[in-house]
């Protein structure tokens, strides 16, 4: 009778804390897979420019940004009625972007121009454009909005943009090939992934010192695959779930103490990843098997996969109540 | 003597970007090349690119200032183009002269006439060309290190593949060229590697115009060989083997140097962010990325890893960082490029490609080695006979 109660309890817990749906962009075909939580299903499938890879929604959701990299535009989407407003002038090959708090600047990384664009989503008018080093990707907006990072793959550095005078003010280097950047604990420290150097860095904000390495090995997979790429935090910042590529595994990061607490095995070359509005359940983009996996925070289950587009790559949540 | 300097953009930003505290280095890289008769062959369908390895090169070099303008250093790019019959030796006094840092695109006996003159003092040698296997081995040479992958590891990686397909019936024709034997000795000892062997071969030797008998003269000479699975090519001048493909008496798969083909680059490479190398170089070259350009990349590449990570511009503690464990080069191919510390040359997964596509990558799944699995490929440590590193 107890366990009963208990599980009409949960029922009654959960259910509105799946409202809403996870975006995820594919990118071998030009559309964006729209997730329903109630239903666990693809309900709509949208047509996006070409290789749609990074996705943001403005905070109040009532649009949606998305890095549309060989259309050479980041377009602006109703996410009500699918239909693509306007583009905003984005630099060539946009990849990945990161919204200001401002709600208004969107920085972007430039992937085959090794710039930095900077642009105002009023006007849709470039405010600046930054040089940074070769194939940026990773970007990622301090809480405050005072700095802005962009990691270039390629040059393999953290390149610290000032954003009121769009100037960089630092240049620290990761191991190769860094994706994904992320502030932490209220913008005091730095995590950066690199996918070849297998490692996430930490860095301390006020410093720009490196105050941490965090390693990934997972038994009987070669380390050559485990690549870290893009990563999210728990609510309050305690535990980081990493993508880590081809080694086709999430692992969870204590973020305290910088040790892997697990590794979670998801689908084929997992990338990015959004939680649903509470942080308990997890979506992660695998690209090569072409699915979402949803992993439930805590268990550190997966639970489900969901047939999305071919190779879907970024993931954005939007509540619908 | 043509002789052409680039001096990339290193400090036209500098406005714009702050230097992690190093001190300013300024490295000049020589890029070396002996020019050689384009060998007479069938088609005319693939001309040779007057910049194939120099424009990699340049890529590299692009990339390593664009770096380098954070990091306070000023990267240039010396060509010397040495003409048939011109002064070697004398190009490369030149270049020593200039810097301890070449790159060398040249036949072996320059290439090791090279390695000699500079024997005795800090230079340090890339060859981006030669793949003779021994070279790695008991001919290696402790100035001399190779972005250009061997014919062993090319031929180790087909012969994977093929082990891994189970097609283990195979039947060779090699043409009589140099490089055409020495790739026909690798696929040899590859196929002795992983346990396998040939199960007919034969000779090219006609001198006809394949372009218009391929059809009557290529299904007789591959009758002769017998039952197949896999028909191996070796013809790496690129001269008969295009004609073999669908002229074959049995229909079976043609692979080696024509077909199905174990390169160290390929256009069909677009994963690991590949397209974005392989756009770069298209925008700067006007042309697909070729093995050779790949190899010269890979060397420029390498050397502005090491002198980011080090800070010093001698040629001697790149020497020791490039072969030491901390190196490790994205090099677009899923896995960290590093050097073999036995013989100086650059570990790199071999793309297995048809034109249109990538097939497989060696090392292939399953084949396994204590440290290292790229090291499946090519000249194991204890095999390899070097002792220049020791």
């Amino acid at each position: 009778m107890k366990f009963t109660a208990t599980l009409a309890t949960l029922s009654l817990v959960a259910a509105p804390a799946l409202a809403g749906e996870i975006w995820v962009s594919n990118e071998k075909d030009n559309t964006l897979s729209v997730i329903d939580l109630d239903t666990l299903e693809v309900t709509r499938t949208i047509p996006t420019g070409e290789r749609p890879r990074g996705i943001t929604f403005a905070q109040d959701h009532s649009v949606l940004y998305i890095c549309a990299s060989d259309s050479d535009a980041v377009q602006v989407m109703d996410p009500e009625t699918g239909e693509i407003l306007h583009d905003l002038p984005s630099g060539e090959d946009p990849e990945q972007f990161v919204l200001h708090p401002d709600n208004r600047r969107l920085y972007i990384a430039n992937e085959d121009d090794a710039i930095t664009t900077v642009v105002d989503t009023e006007t849709r008018e470039v405010i600046a454009q930054i040089n940074v080093g070769i194939e940026p990707e990773g970007m990622a907006v301090s809480p405050d909005g005072s700095i802005v990072i962009t990691t270039s793959e390629t040059t393999n550095m953290a390149h610290w943009i000032d954003t009121e005078t769009q100037e960089l003010i630092a240049n620290t280097l990761v191991d190769s090939r860094p994706r994904h950047a992320e502030f932490v604990k209220g913008g005091t420290e730095l995590w950066v992934s690199s996918e070849i150097g297998g490692t996430i860095t930490v860095f301390d904000v006020e410093t720009k010192a490196e105050i941490g390495k965090i390693n990934f090995e997972i038994p009987s997979i070669n380390p050559a695959n485990v690549q870290p790429v893009g990563f999210e935090f728990t609510e309050g910042d305690s535990h980081a779930f990493v993508a880590l590529g081809p080694s086709n595994h999430v692992a969870v990061v204590n973020a305290e103490t910088y040790e892997v607490e697990d590794y979670i095995l998801v689908g084929r070359r997992v990338w990015h990843m959004a939680f649903n509005g509470d942080r308990s359940k997890l979506f992660t983009t695998n690209g090569v098997s072409g699915d979402v996996t949803m992993v439930d925070v805590a268990s550190r289950k997966a639970e489900k996969t969901i047939k999305v587009g071919r190779f879907p790559w970024g993931a954005a949540f939007r509540p619908t109540n | 003597m043509i002789k052409a300097a680039f001096r990339a953009a290193a400090f036209l930003a500098l406005g714009s970007g702050v230097a992690v505290a190093q001190e300013p280095v300024t490295l000049d890289i020589q890029y070396l090349r002996q020019e050689v008769p384009p060998p007479p062959v069938l088609s005319n369908l693939d001309p040779i690119p007057a910049d194939l390895g120099i424009a990699g090169a340049e890529v590299g070099l692009a990339d390593n200032a664009t770096t380098g303008r954070f990091m306070g250093q000023d990267w240039t790019l010396t060509v010397t183009s040495v003409p048939e019959g011109g002064d070697w030796a004398g190009a490369v006094e030149t270049a020593l002269a200039a810097s301890p840092l070449l790159l060398i695109d040249a036949p072996r006996d320059a290439l090791l006439a090279a390695s000699d003159i500079a024997e005795g003092s800090d230079a340090l040698l890339f060859n981006v060309a030669v793949e003779d296997s021994d070279l790695r081995a008991g001919a290696c040479r402790a100035n001399l290190f190779h972005t250009i992958p061997s014919y062993s590891m090319r031929t180790d990686a087909l012969v994977q593949m093929l082990r891994v397909k189970r097609w283990e019936d195979l039947a060779l024709v090699a043409g009589q060229n140099p490089e055409d034997q020495a790739y026909a000795e690798a696929l040899r000892g590859s196929l002795t590697k992983f346990g396998m062997e040939l199960g007919s071969e034969t000779e090219w030797s006609f001198d006809a115009d394949m372009r218009r008998s391929a059809s009557a003269e290529v299904p007789l000479l591959t009758q002769d060989l017998g039952e197949y699975d896999v028909l191996l090519v070796a013809d790496e001048r690129h001269d008969f083997g295009r004609y073999i493909l669908y002229n074959t008496w049995l229909p079976r798969p043609v692979a080696g140097s024509e077909g199905l083909t174990a390169e160290a680059w390929s256009p069909a490479v677009e994963q690991w962010g590949a397209a974005q190398l392989q756009s770069r170089f298209t925008e700067h070259a006007g042309r697909d990325m070729a093995p050779r350009d790949y190899a010269a990349w890979a060397a420029l590449r390498s050397i502005g890893e090491a002198v980011t990570r080090t800070g010093s511009p001698d040629a001697q503690d790149l020497r020791a960082y490039l072969l030491g464990e901390d190196f490790e080069l994205a090099g677009f191919l899923g896995r960290p490029l590093t050097f073999r510390p036995w013989n100086g040359q650059l570990r790199q997964p071999i793309p297995i490609v048809q034109p249109r596509a990538l097939v497989a990558q060696a090392p292939l799944e399953g084949f396994l080695h204590q440290t290292n699995e790229l090291d499946t490929l090519g000249q194991d440590r204890g095999e390899a006979e070097c002792s220049a590193f020791d």
